[in-house]
Order: C-alpha cells, then sequence, then structure tokens
C-alpha cells in the first residue's frame, strides 16, 4: 500500500478549557475510506477542520502526500489535493450548479488573474465540471442556480464541487446529515461507486452508510482515538458498544 | 440589508434569478450623448454641467459597485481616491504640468498605490470593521489635504486651466469636456462589465458569496479581494482627475467622508451589483439635490425619507423596482 496520504500524530485541540482533540494519531492510507464514528462532541468536526486547515491545532503535526501541512492555510491544503464537504452544506447559492464546480475546477486550471474573456464560456472548465456533475449525478440540474436544488442534492453538488478538484483526499463530514432515506442510499451508492478509486475520510452518524462504505473505523470519544480496526472489529469490541455503538445499533 | 444585496448581485451576475436587462445600459449611454444636444436644442446651457457632475460621480460610483455590489467589500472611504485624483491633478497644474497624458496616468498611478498600501490592511477586516478601516483611511488622507499649506490647505487649491491632451486645450470647451468625460464613464463600465464576466471576476464574486467555500477549494480570498480593491481605487483616480479639470479647483471637501457615504447611497439607490444601479444612482441623487436644494436649503429633510422608503420598498434598488414593475405589467 506504500505511503499513509495522511498522517496525524498527536493532534491536540481544545476550546478554553474543553479538550476537543486529546492525542489524535490516524493513518490514511492510499485508496482506502476511513471513518470517524463518535458521540456528539467528540470532536470529529474539529478533527475535520484541522485537516482541512479551518482551525491551526495546538499541538500535534499533520503530514499530507509526505509533506508537513500542519503550518498551511486552507487554500494552500486545497491547491495540494486535499478537498471536503461540509457538515452545513457550503455551495454558491447564487451561482448556477456548473459554475459552483467550473469554479473548482478553474482553481487548478491556469490562473485566475485573468481580467477579461468570459469565464463562463471557456471550455477547459465546462466540460470537466459537468463530467463531475454527472459523477454526482445531478448533471440534468447544471443550469439551476444552486440555492434552489433540494438539500440532496446541494450534498450531491459538494460531492461534485470536491470531486472537480480530483483530490488526493476527500474529507466528508456528514454527507448523509439531513437527508431523506432514498437520498442516503443514493448518496451510499455513489460513494461506492467512488471507493477504492479515492482515498475518502468519512465523518459519519448513520451507521448502516458507516457499515457500507468504511474498510476501518475510527472511534472518538471525548476527544480521543479510543480504537481504530476493521468494522468488523470495531462492532465487536465491547468498549466501543458501551461507549458509543450500544445506542446506536438499538 | 445585506441579503438583498447577495440576492441582487447574484442576479446581477449573471444567474437564472434576475436576468438582467440588457436594453438598459444602451439606454443610459445613449441619453448620456445625446444630452449636449438636447441641451443646445432647447438652450439650458447648464444641463451640460450638471451632466457633466453625473458622469464624474458616475465613474466612481461605478467602481464602488464593483467592490460593494460583486466583492462584498462596503468600502466606506472612496471618496478619498477622487480626491487623490483631483490633487493629483492640481498639484502637477501646480508645478506648470497640465497636460492630460501626464495627469491622467498619475492621478490612477497615486490611486492605486494608496489602495495597495492600505487595502492590505483592509482586506484583513470584515464586515463592520471593514466599513470603519476603509473609512479612517479616507479621514486620514482627508486631514493630510487639509493640512497641505502650500496647495492651500482647507481652503483648496485653484487650477489655472483645464489639463490639455498632448497640447492641445480641448477640454476648455465645456461640451468637448462632457463627451470626455463620457468616455471615460463608457470605458470604466467596459471595464467593470467585463473584469465581472472574467476568471478574476468569478472568483471575487464567489467570496463574495461563501468565503469559506472559496478557501476550500484553494483561491486565496484575499487576494482577489485587494485586487479588485486597488482597481477600484485607480478607477476613484479617474473620477478625481475628471473633478478637478471639471471645477478646475481641488479642495479636501472632495474627500470628506460625507463624500463616500453619498457615493454609496448612489450605489443603494439605484441598485446594488448592477453597474447600471450606480450610473442610475448618481443621475437621481445628484437631480434630486439640484432640484429638491432649490425648493429649500434642508433638501436632505425630503431626500432621506425618500432613500428610507427605496431602501424599505425597492429591493434592489431603482433598477430592481423598474424590473419588477416590468414583469408585473407582462
Amino acid at each position: 500500500m506504500g505511503e499513509p496520504v495522511l498522517r496525524i500524530k498527536g493532534l491536540c485541540k481544545s476550546f478554553g478549557s474543553l479538550l476537543v482533540n486529546d492525542d489524535v494519531t490516524l493513518d490514511v492510507m492510499p485508496g482506502e475510506m476511513l471513518a470517524v464514528i463518535g458521540p456528539n462532541g467528540a470532536g470529529k468536526t474539529t478533527l475535520i477542520n484541522q485537516i482541512s486547515g479551518l482551525l491551526p491545532p495546538d499541538a500535534g503535526t499533520i503530514m499530507f502526500d509526505g509533506a508537513d501541512v500542519t503550518a498551511l492555510p486552507p487554500q494552500a491544503r486545497a491547491l495540494r489535493g486535499l478537498a471536503r464537504s461540509f457538515q452545513i452544506t457550503s455551495i454558491l447559492p447564487g451561482f448556477s450548479v456548473l459554475e459552483n464546480v467550473a469554479l473548482a475546477v478553474q482553481a487548478r486550471s491556469g490562473s485566475s488573474l485573468r481580467f477579461f474573456g468570459r469565464a463562463d464560456r471557456e471550455a477547459r472548465l465546462n466540460p470537466p465540471a459537468l463530467a463531475a456533475l454527472e459523477q454526482a449525478g445531478i448533471a440534468d440540474r447544471a443550469h439551476l442556480p444552486a440555492g434552489e436544488l433540494s438539500h440532496g442534492e446541494k450534498r450531491a453538488l459538494e460531492l461534485a464541487i470536491a470531486l472537480a478538484m480530483q483530490p488526493a483526499l476527500l474529507l466528508l463530514d456528514e454527507p448523509m446529515a439531513g437527508i431523506g432515506r432514498e437520498e442516503t442510499e443514493r448518496q451510499i451508492e455513489l460513494l461506492l461507486r467512488l471507493k477504492g478509486k479515492l482515498t475518502m475520510v468519512l465523518v459519519e452518524h448513520d451507521m448502516s452508510a458507516v457499515f457500507a462504505l468504511a474498510d476501518r473505523i475510527s472511534v472518538l470519544i471525548r476527544g480521543r482515538v479510543l480504537r481504530t480496526g476493521l468494522p468488523a472489529d470495531v462492532r465487536a469490541d465491547p468498549q466501543v458498544v458501551t461507549a458509543y455503538l450500544g445506542e446506536q445499533m438499538e | 440589508m445585506m441579503t438583498g444585496a447577495a440576492a441582487i448581485a447574484a442576479g446581477g451576475a449573471g444567474s437564472a434569478r434576475q436576468p438582467r436587462n440588457a436594453a438598459l445600459p444602451a439606454v443610459i449611454f445613449a441619453i448620456f450623448a445625446l444630452m449636449p444636444a438636447f441641451a443646445a436644442l432647447t438652450a439650458q446651457h447648464y444641463l451640460v454641467d450638471t451632466g457633466t457632475r453625473i458622469i464624474v460621480y458616475a465613474v466612481a460610483a461605478v467602481a464602488l459597485d464593483l467592490l460593494v455590489g460583486y466583492g462584498g467589500l462596503i468600502s466606506f472611504g472612496q471618496a478619498a481616491f477622487i480626491g487623490l485624483g483631483a490633487y493629483a491633478v492640481g498639484i502637477l497644474s501646480a508645478a506648470g504640468i497640465g497636460d492630460a497624458l501626464v495627469s491622467l496616468p498619475v492621478a490612477i498611478a497615486v490611486s492605486m498605490a494608496f489602495a495597495w498600501i492600505t487595502g492590505v490592511v483592509c482586506i484583513r477586516t470584515k464586515g463592520v470593521y471593514f466599513i470603519m478601516i476603509t473609512l479612517a483611511f479616507g479621514q486620514m488622507v482627508y486631514f493630510l489635504a487639509t493640512s497641505l499649506a502650500p496647495y492651500g490647505g482647507d481652503n483648496g487649491l485653484t487650477i489655472d486651466a483645464r489639463n490639455t491632451i498632448a497640447g492641445w486645450p480641448v477640454l476648455k470647451n465645456d461640451t468637448a469636456f462632457y463627451y470626455f468625460a463620457f468616455l471615460c464613464l463608457l470605458a470604466t463600465y467596459l471595464l467593470c462589465r467585463a473584469l465581472i464576466a472574467s476568471r478574476f471576476g468569478r472568483v471575487l464574486r464567489g467570496t463574495k458569496e461563501n468565503a469559506t467555500r472559496m478557501a476550500a477549494i484553494g483561491f486565496t480570498v484575499q487576494r482577489f479581494q485587494l485586487i479588485a480593491y486597488v482597481i477600484a481605487g485607480g478607477i476613484g483616480g479617474v473620477s478625481g482627475f475628471l473633478l478637478a479639470n471639471s471645477t478646475e479647483f481641488v479642495a479636501p471637501a472632495y474627500m470628506a467622508w460625507q463624500q463616500s457615504g453619498e457615493l454609496i447611497v448612489m450605489v443603494i439607490l439605484g441598485g446594488v451589483g448592477t453597474l447600471d444601479g450606480a450610473i442610475v444612482g448618481s443621475a437621481v441623487y445628484l437631480l434630486a439635490e439640484e432640484w429638491l436644494s432649490g425648493l429649500t436649503e434642508n433638501w436632505q429633510v425630503i431626500f432621506g425619507p425618500f432613500l428610507v422608503l427605496v431602501v424599505l420598498f425597492a429591493r434592489g434598488g431603482l433598477i430592481g423596482f423598474c424590473a419588477r414593475l416590468r414583469l408585473r405589467h407582462g
């Protein structure tokens, strides 16, 4: 499998006196999907925010693709191939669906310091964007304003934006949060198709999704990694069951 | 106001939400182009002066709309750039350099340099802090100008003659000057239109909609905001160049914070995030000022409530209001 794509070592983060991430150490191998699960307030989103660069860690290092990115701002990590979706959908509501994705293509296709020529007609931006929308299954919505999409479609759009970045690592922060059963099924199907082609970190509360998708699972409890292992082992771990899975499986 | 402005900017940005009226700019510029002829036919020469004033402020207002309506950067210091451009003309003229081929580039360069230096600081702040810091830098230049004793200090400075163009004193003629200003406004408008549709403009518009998302896909948001600020500053310098030449006078009052406030009022009045609105807003504001101040010295007592009504009931300013009227009546 070679070197890990993402290597997190001893990551700590506190907000005031509240220790949200406590000595988190994780490796993500190329092509695998690692799920991070845990109860609310376990520090999952805080972890994702530190990996993507929105929050600076108090201690620890983040190695991405063999380089230390701990001090890099989010946009520099993005350009190195680190893409993410947000727990609360983050799109450009006034832009068309296609332009949302075309911007992600534009970010890594030539300079954006071009002041003339219409960007929305550029042949090198729209076809890749459309391809990403097709992958995400919302190509028929390409010319709608993104703000008018249903919640599930917005989730799919976030995924299309991430795909258009051709990421080396994709961070998915609760991609099933707040969407219906049917749309969840579609989202799982979509992620299953991407599995193996992309390296992904999935934070999710929906255990059917987690066990359908994950190659390995890390359980985060009160900011600490309680256990990392294969889905079957994690499910059978009595400690994990008491701390988290028990209530989820009822 | 902000959400309204965001929605309007999105519409102006070419989304399906609010299709732009393609005929409107043609109508606006046609009216401006025919104005001197109309003034001559009806023997109302003052109309040319009024039209020049409208155009001069419209140049600065269009640039401000680029920041406010497309970049989400509510700058309260746009008048500082008008002042810098005007003082560039005044000081050069005092030194015996009265040609536009020198003073116009200098006016633009000085304004852009000031925008760059202060912008680096301003762009680091957001929201109300951005408003306050641009206001503070604007006031800084204002007080600097009042202390320029060799150039009139508080009283300002008279310019001997309008700039020549390569030695040709064509701008002495008011109508010729009007058309020169008209061309500057047309160029400003076309430049801003092109910018908005370009790669750069698309990123700028994106930063207004959702800066976190833009950073997450790899854009250094502040770089694009700073460039927009510098461009708007440069255009403000052009406006200042025109103002100094049209009045043949330069004073610190050009860059008082009230002046910046008036420019914001013009942009909001016409419709934020449309460019067309900035021009319409300048025209309506300055015409209302001229007309109402003839009725009463305290014309703002009448204009104030009118502005409140526009903000409350005509979302999208006068342009948005007219667009909705048109929709309603087929």
